[in-house]
């Protein structure tokens, strides 16, 4: 339902807007830098690089308007949660594209990596985690909470993931110690991966307290990579 | 955070633990209350606990029966020809329409304090020492005295008033004008305080009075507020009911019903989509 003072909605309505552009961008540089990796493409990469600006700017306009929306709207119930979780969200797809610029960075560093199969490791992961980004936007902005779940749930599988990448790489680089320094930054390239993954599952959890009002539990199904 | 505290308009000075005070046992307890002004039903079988030692909000839009509720705790209705209350409303385990029950001492033990201040054209001292000597509460003049010094200590407004006690009540602003009927009402050591709407005609500084008192208050009195005012009713109480179109929709913790309301049409009024 609309609210009385119309404007209020179309603020609202605007703060949703610019979550589902942020989200478009960071999705967008995610998979174009996965891409990179995967073909080895500069070109490619740096325009990931030249675009992180866009969604930091995009950060703060969403940050003034909350803040703006706070103090002259003062929201209440849902209107408050779905501020509150627009903030977060909006943080967590900063970082994203953060980590997707990172990862485009050192697409001239792992260049020397000679086992194709490493490449194409890191490759299904990001396709994994970039499915789980676009399932959580997509969650966003239908606010379903089942779909949410269904990608809280899931990372445990991108963690999975990371962990055989994480033993694959170092037996890389026992076998051929010249590659240790690319090696790196493909184990990098991997962490980052896995971080996304979690940017994600935050944001299913703000999905599922905005549409509840409750919270997810702190403990999510894990695979630890530091406890195995 | 801290940007946005630097930003927030100043708002009143209430403290932090308002809304988050437990709920204590029941102090008033009303039964499938329904009130009929003539052939209408204005209030429709409402059950609420109203717990001691602490603040009650009645929210609603206009008409939806929560001034109607909240007169009934002390019998105004009453007063209204063609009025008729059925259910049960109970202080400390009693019926208040009980035959036995002397509207007047009632009123006393249920204290109320209305929208506009209401003042007698009488002075300040007198004001508050109308009840004391109607109930002849006090023994001796100087027991009077302490009597009416105590309670405009506790209504935050001795310091404003103690040079000028002979003045009329009249010649006070708003503001003081409200916290001197809220004294007078407390002169008479009640055990329930009423309060229709009592900051609507303030500015927003004795409203933040007012509010401050109310939290001082509810240390030793069950409060309980009508008030028009989402944040106001945020700000002061620990639990809050939800009224529309005379029935009672929703009661709970202020912070629950204000952060996330299980129903719908308490959602829709607090975020102003009607109302």
């Amino acid at each position: 339902m609309e609210h009385t003072v119309r404007s209020f909605s179309q603020d609202l309505e605007e703060l949703t807007g610019d979550l589902a552009r942020m989200g478009g961008l960071a999705e967008d540089m995610l998979s174009d830098a996965i891409q990179a990796i995967a073909t080895r493409d500069l070109a490619l990469a740096e325009t990931v690089v030249a675009r992180d600006p866009q969604v930091d700017n995009l950060e703060v306009e969403v940050e003034k308007k909350i803040l703006r929306l706070l103090a002259l709207r003062q929201p209440l119930a849902r209107d408050l949660r779905q501020t509150i979780s627009a903030l977060k969200i909006a943080s967590e797809l900063e970082r994203i594209g953060d980590l997707a610029k990172s990862i485009a960075k050192r697409v001239k560093l792992v260049d020397k990596i000679e086992a194709p199969s490493a490449l194409k490791g890191v490759a299904r992961m990001g396709k994994l985690v970039n499915a789980q980004l676009k399932r959580v936007l997509d969650a966003y902005s239908a606010l379903e909470t089942d779909a949410a779940s269904k990608v809280w749930s899931r990372d445990e599988e991108v963690d999975e993931h990371y962990q055989s990448l994480f033993r694959e790489v170092v037996t890389y680089m026992i076998e051929d110690p010249r590659t240790i320094s690319a090696c790196a930054h493909l184990l990098f390239v991997a962490k980052n991966l896995e971080r996304i993954g979690d940017h994600c599952t935050n944001i299913a959890e703000e999905i599922h307290f905005l549409v509840t009002g409750e919270q997810l539990p702190t403990e999510r199904p894990k695979v630890d990579a530091l406890n195995n | 955070m801290s940007r946005m505290e630097t930003i927030a308009p100043p708002r009143p000075q209430v403290s932090a633990s308002a809304s988050r005070a437990p709920v204590g046992p029941a102090k008033v307890k009303a039964t499938a209350v329904s009130v009929f002004y003539g052939e209408k039903q204005a209030l429709f079988d409402v059950s609420l606990d109203m717990p001691e030692k602490s603040v009650t909000s009645l929210i609603g839009p206009s008409g939806c029966g929560k001034s109607t509720f909240l007169r009934s705790i002390n019998r105004m209705n009453d007063t209204i020809p063609g009025c008729r209350v059925t259910g049960e409303i109970a202080i400390d385990g009693e019926n208040i329409n009980d035959k036995s029950i002397d509207p007047v001492l009632l009123r006393a033990q249920v204290g109320m304090v209305f929208q506009k201040p209401n003042p007698f054209p009488k002075s300040i001292f007198d004001n508050v020492a109308y009840g004391v000597r109607l109930h002849g509460l006090a023994s001796s003049k100087k027991d009077l005295e302490q009597i009416v010094e105590t309670s405009l200590h506790k209504a935050g407004l001795w310091d404003e008033v103690k040079d000028r006690l002979a003045a009329p009540g009249m010649s006070l602003s708003g503001g003081q004008q409200q916290r001197l009927v809220i004294a007078r009402a407390i002169a008479v050591s009640p055990e329930i305080i009423l309060m229709d709407e009592p900051c609507s005609a303030l500015d927003p500084i004795a409203t933040a009075k007012i509010e401050e008192l109310i939290d001082e208050l509810k240390a030793n009195y069950c409060i309980i507020i009508v008030t028009h005012s989402m944040a106001q009713a945020a700000r002061v109480s620990q639990q809050t009911a939800f009224f529309h179109l005379g029935k009672l929709i929703e009661a709970g913790p202020t912070e629950q019903i204000f952060t996330n309301p299980r129903d719908t049409r308490t959602q829709d009024y607090i975020t102003g989509r009607f109302g």
